[in-house]
């Protein structure tokens, strides 16, 4: 599955995306941010405050709660500010 | 109803836009046009997007705007890369036969790609920093009127 990290969580993160290999108890876009959480302190300080973090699965907008199984492409990124 | 949807460093020709929405039918053209705002020290703005979902959700709010009013055609160019102060950075025209559908389709157009089409915004200041813009509650507030 392929993970994508947009603007400030893309540079918290220091990457604008990664293949990741899920364990299969890992089942919602809210259990792969606690996932990713541990991965390490960019991760723990991207992902620090929810309230600021928007996820997309395979490009529509996405809850917490959204299920992820076989999904190919999920987004992580800041409410958005274009217009 | 014919569509324009383009995501590009390029600016456009804001006159050029609106002669291409007119055409058989057209009474009435609403446009409107983003610049970068400089608020004092601004040296530039950074637009980034989601390559592919962009045009995706860009592409959903145009139909939902051609389900509500009856457009002849409707364009939305929303410019990414660095922009510096006053130049361009987004157009939304909408075509129709009365003004009614073409104006409240073009606010229509403009609220909700404020609120659901994955751009970023990063000001550069002539200091040197960088910050990312927040999200404005107002924007939001804004696009749920449609609602």
């Amino acid at each position: 599955m392929r993970v994508l990290y947009f603007a400030w969580l893309r540079e918290k993160i220091g990457l604008g995306g990664e293949d990741v290999l899920l364990p299969p108890e890992v089942e919602t876009v809210g259990a792969l941010i606690a996932w990713l959480r541990g991965r390490g302190p960019g991760y723990a300080a991207a992902f620090a405050d929810q309230k600021l973090v928007r996820c997309a699965v395979d490009q529509d907008f996405a809850g917490p709660e959204a299920a992820i199984a076989g999904a190919e492409e999920i987004a992580f990124f800041p409410p958005v500010t274009g217009g | 109803m014919k569509t324009r949807i383009l995501v590009e460093e390029a600016d456009f020709d804001s006159g050029a836009e609106i002669a291409w929405l007119n055409g058989p039918g057209v009474g009435g053209i609403g446009s409107f046009i983003g610049t970068v705002r400089d608020t004092g020290g601004l040296a530039a703005l950074w637009l980034e997007h989601y390559p592919g979902m962009t045009e995706r959700a860009v592409a959903k709010i145009v139909a939902q705007a051609a389900g509500r009013w009856p457009l002849l055609a409707c364009t939305v160019i929303h410019r990414v890369g660095r922009l510096a102060p006053e130049q361009n950075i987004v157009f939304v025209g909408a075509a129709s036969a009365h003004r009614e559908a073409a104006l409240r389709a073009t606010a229509f157009l403009i609220d909700w790609l404020k609120t659901s089409a994955p751009f970023w915004k990063r000001e550069e200041f002539l200091s040197g920093s960088s910050e990312w813009v927040a999200a404005r509650e107002a924007d939001e507030a804004a696009a749920k009127e449609w609602l």
